[in-house]
């Protein structure tokens, strides 16, 4: 075993939830070494629009741990270039008819009381918030700490500013146990790397890597679709999408919904995600899917049905039956933590993910109580117990 | 042995018709691209980049590469190499995006 | 639109698609043909509009007699000719018909989308101009070699008066034959590959004579215009403030790298500069269809012996399996029309079939060899600075692309792209696809691109929105 070949820690996926658990690892004295069979960024991340928002979520772990990846987020933009676009610019939940508001209310009122700034925006102080907005909508609630960041750059530098050994176009194929069943490395494509903790960053790709190392993590791709615009002068303001889009992202169903999120970039696109659809990783075009996003997205500013759409794509959100991320120790294998799962919201919810990953490695108290969180909670209602998973050996 | 390109094709197009570049007139010959005509006149530039603001024009000639984006009466981002010249077009400069802010 | 499906929809009106919907058409089969141009030709055999009134339009091109007799057959066709059709993406439901897609309008800028539905489609949709960016490159003057015989087929305009060709492949000959001809003044052809590739495959070279005759009418045009051909050189910089003043011509080793010393400076005002051709496969990658990397560095699309692609249902024909040229083109026209017609009607293929397989498969591997010979040289990336541009829509330099992979973890075309946004813009990395390939390879060559564009021209969002429901 050469020494350059063992770590502290090895986390396994460069998109942005890798690189803020290499990020914060190594803030915390560990040496890292990250892992991705592609390219930085590659992957899930590679696909989103960079959302941090708090506005989507209800009262309950997943702000907790929201409201202190913003914070973090905030910092991070101080320490990191520019070049990562961090726009503290806001969020607008809009509802079309009136009958959508007392359910926009309710949901602000217990936002509130979780620590989020909500204020309602009535029907004629939005133009003055959006001067390009649809007439005649009900009302708002404007989210102020909602913020946006380039993605795949805000990976890239956060990478960059770990100081991790970066080790890309390198498969994980199996894992190194010790005697007990404890994790002492993995195998890849080009050899053998040395470490007594491996983190499961895989995203999207997080439960074929969970069961190669012998534990189950029920985690399936939800796939989304993105419109990007011809380049445009400032259009739109905030992060803004209607009412109905809380309820999609909640919702477990396999069919296809959409609740268009429109917003600016700073390079001039506008974005219009995000239809959720539970297809498998399957990228081919869906007209119906892409039909509803432009529809709605038309329909909250008249002013983009002449704009031009130059490109979609598709990106699959690593999607866990409860929603929730899985962040910690995984309950059958020693030495392997889950950090994956996190839907569509990975991006704002880095920060903090890579904090408490970071903080379990160490043994210093995490920022939240990462309970919630636990891969173990799976472990009865997926019907493989922990020992059959562990039985299981590496392709 | 030819000495341009309209006496090669042995071409007798209608009468020449007018369109404006830039407040500039332009003569056209009918059959012809909003390009093809600002080529005739010695026009090669007719947008300026988003970033830096410098000239672009027509550049692949067959409405792939999009740097011949020009404002034709008004509207932004059309191909300058595809959009027949009409009479009284008014070509102007596209600058950046082309749209109003 | 008609409610009931055509039997087949041909997408390209060039030589491929002519040639496969008007053979489709003998069959007894309905055949759509959608082309965005307002007229058929394709880009070989782009023409003056008829307003222009060209009485020797056969001065532009030197088989204007194979076009003609095309065009009267699609004429004498029932076949419905679609112009000025944009296809955007295509698109099937199960069992159901195919359905493509377009915008309408010279630049596809009509609010009247349409969907055409097919039972089978043949793709023809060609090929565009593969460019290697260097230092100038984005100033006004500097034109595609293609784009050049393009406004000179179509518009009879020239960019400027004297012109020096660059770059690589059989184009630049045509390219500064033409314009030779139609007045310009050429002083120089430059070609960065070394001609002596051919003799490699004599074979190949013995059994395309019409290919050597090609070639040399080219030599003996350009010997009367006293036009000097260079091998083994490429401009590799121009100069200028806000137009073409002049370029540097600099001498290649074997592998393109530009030899120290050997610079000298030409004069001009303008340049057409191209480095072979892109085969425009993105309807069909979008759905799916397999490809390959064809020897001139390519990505093209994987043909079975009757040119169906990967996805059953979906021929295609002419660049798009592999450059090759208008008359290979026609042979894989009419060889996929008769492959449609034999899956549709279940009769037995004419035994014509083996004939064009034979013809084919023999000027396929002319193309081929003559692909592999001017496949860019690892060594052209020398041609860069740090400060050029290499996407030309968002101003992305050859520094940046470099350091995203060097420091930011880049490591294909795709992640180039969202750490620079290098092909991010309006012609959605056409123009610097492959330089991109090369560079987030961390070298030079010629690497394919494997961009997956879904819309193959932007749409509207209004267009979007309106979409029929089902499909």
């Amino acid at each position: 075993m050469s020494t350059t070949d063992s770590s502290d820690v090895i986390v396994i996926g460069a998109g942005v939830v890798g690189a803020a658990c290499a990020y914060y690892a190594a803030r915390h004295g560990l040496s890292v070494t990250v892992l991705d069979r592609g390219a930085v960024a590659g992957g899930t991340t590679g696909a989103g629009e960079g959302n941090l928002l708090v506005s989507d979520k209800e009262p309950g772990p997943e702000l907790e741990l929201a409201l202190i990846s913003l914070a973090l987020w905030r910092e991070l933009s101080e320490a990191l270039p520019p070049e990562i676009e961090y726009e503290p610019k806001g969020g607008l939940v809009v509802a079309s008819a009136p009958e959508g508001l007392p359910a926009l209310r309710k949901l602000a009122a217990g936002q509130r009381a979780a620590g989020v700034k909500a204020e309602e925006i009535p029907p004629e102080r939005l133009p003055g918030l959006e001067p390009h907005l649809a007439p005649g909508l009900a009302g708002g609630v404007h989210y102020p700490q909602d913020a946006q960041v380039q993605p795949a750059l805000a990976a890239a530098h956060l990478l960059r500013a770990s100081g991790a050994r970066l080790r890309l176009g390198e498969e994980v194929t199996g894992f190194l146990k010790g005697a007990s069943g404890e994790l002492k490395g993995v195998r890849t494509s080009k050899g053998a790397l040395h470490a007594p903790y491996v983190v499961n960053a895989a995203g999207a790709w997080g439960g074929e890597l969970a069961r190669l190392a012998g534990a189950t993590l029920p985690l399936l791709p939800r796939r989304g679709f993105v419109l990007v615009t011809e380049p445009l002068p400032q259009l739109v303001r905030h992060k803004v999408y209607s009412a109905e889009y809380v309820a999609d992202v909640a919702s477990g169903s396999a069919e296809l919904q959409t609740s268009a999120v429109v917003e600016g970039t700073p390079a001039g696109p506008v974005l219009i995600g995000a239809s959720r659809e539970q297809v498998g990783f399957d990228r081919s075009l869906s007209t119906a899917a892409l039909r509803r996003l432009a529809a709605q997205a038309v329909a909250l500013f008249p002013v983009l049905a002449r704009v031009r759409a130059m490109r979609t794509y598709a990106g699959f959100r690593p999607y866990l039956p409860d929603h929730l991320p899985a962040i910690g120790h995984d309950p059958t294998v020693p030495g392997l933590l889950h950090a994956c799962g996190h839907e569509g919201a990975g991006i704002g919810l880095a920060p903090a993910t890579g904090l408490v990953i970071a903080r379990l490695v160490t043994g210093d108290k995490p920022p939240l109580d990462p309970g919630p969180f636990g891969p173990g909670r799976f472990a009865g209602a997926s019907g493989t117990s922990g020992t059959s998973g562990r039985a299981s050996t590496p392709r | 042995m030819a000495r341009n390109p309209i006496e090669l094709a042995g071409a007798r197009p209608g009468p020449p018709f007018e369109i404006t570049f830039d407040g500039r007139t332009v003569t056209a010959l009918p059959g012809q691209s909003v390009a093809a005509a600002l080529w005739a006149a010695g026009i090669l530039a007719w947008r300026t980049t988003r970033r830096g603001g410098r000239p672009r024009g027509a550049f692949c000639g067959i409405g792939q590469c999009y740097d011949c984006l020009a404002t034709v009466n008004g509207r932004p981002n059309r191909r300058a190499c595809l959009v027949p010249a009409r009479p009284g077009d008014a070509v102007t400069t596209q600058q950046g995006d082309g749209h109003e802010r | 639109m008609s409610a009931e499906p055509y039997d087949l929809a041909v997408i390209g009106a060039g030589a491929a698609g002519l040639a496969g919907a008007v053979h489709a058409a003998g069959q007894g089969l309905s055949v759509a043909l959608l082309d965005d141009a307002a007229q058929a030709g394709g880009q070989f055999f782009r023409h003056p509009a008829p307003a222009l009134k060209a009485g020797r339009p056969q001065a532009l091109h030197h088989h204007w007699s194979a076009f003609r007799e095309l065009r009267s057959r699609l004429a004498a066709s029932a076949v419905d000719h679609l112009t000025g059709h944009h296809v955007w993406t295509v698109t099937r439901d199960g069992d159901l018909p195919w359905a493509v897609h377009a915008l309408t309008g010279a630049d596809g800028e009509e609010q009247r989308p349409v969907c055409i539905r097919a039972r089978a489609l043949l793709l023809a949709t060609g090929a565009y101009e593969r460019q290697l960016p260097f230092p100038g490159w984005t100033l006004p003057g500097v034109v595609s070699a293609g784009g050049v015989q393009a406004m000179l087929k179509s518009g009879l305009v020239l960019p400027g008066r004297r012109i020096v060709v660059a770059g690589s492949g059989p184009l630049l000959l045509a390219a500064a034959s033409s314009l030779a001809t139609a007045g310009a003044r050429v002083p120089l052809v430059a070609e960065a590959a070394g001609y002596l590739g051919y003799a490699r495959h004599p074979g190949a070279l013995a059994a395309n004579p019409g290919k050597l005759a090609e070639g040399a009418l080219h030599a003996k045009v350009l010997a009367r215009h006293r036009v000097r051909l260079s091998t083994r050189s490429a401009v590799t910089e121009v100069h200028g403030t806000d137009r073409v003043e002049a370029v540097t011509v600099r001498r290649l080793d074997r592998d393109w790298r530009p030899l120290p010393g050997t610079g000298r400076r030409i004069a001009c005002d303008a340049l057409a500069v191209g480095h072979g051709l892109v085969p425009r496969i993105e309807l069909a990658t979008a759905l799916g269809c397999a490809t390959r990397q064809a020897p001139d560095g390519t990505s093209v699309l994987v043909l079975d012996d009757r040119q169906q692609t990967s996805v059953p249902g979906l021929w295609a024909a002419g660049e798009t399996g592999g450059i090759g040229g208008w008359q290979l083109a026609a042979v894989e026209g009419e060889l996929a029309a008769l492959a449609v017609a034999h899956r549709l009607s279940g009769r037995p293929a004419p035994a014509r079939v083996r004939e064009l397989r034979r013809r084919r498969d023999r000027m396929r591997r002319f193309a081929e060899a003559m692909g592999a010979a001017h496949r860019p040289g690892p060594g052209w990336t020398h041609w860069l600075q740090d400060g050029t541009e290499v996407c030309r829509c968002e101003e992305v330099t050859a520094g940046s692309i470099r350091e995203a992979v060097a420091e930011l973890g880049a490591r294909d075309a795709r992640t180039v792209k969202l750490l620079t946004r290098a092909g991010m813009g309006w012609c959605q990395g056409r123009m610097c696809g492959a330089a991109v390939a090369c560079l987030a390879a961390g070298g030079g060559g010629a690497a394919a691109s494997e961009e997956r564009r879904p819309f193959a021209v932007p749409v509207p969002l209004g267009t979007l929105a309106a979409l029929d429901e089902p499909n």
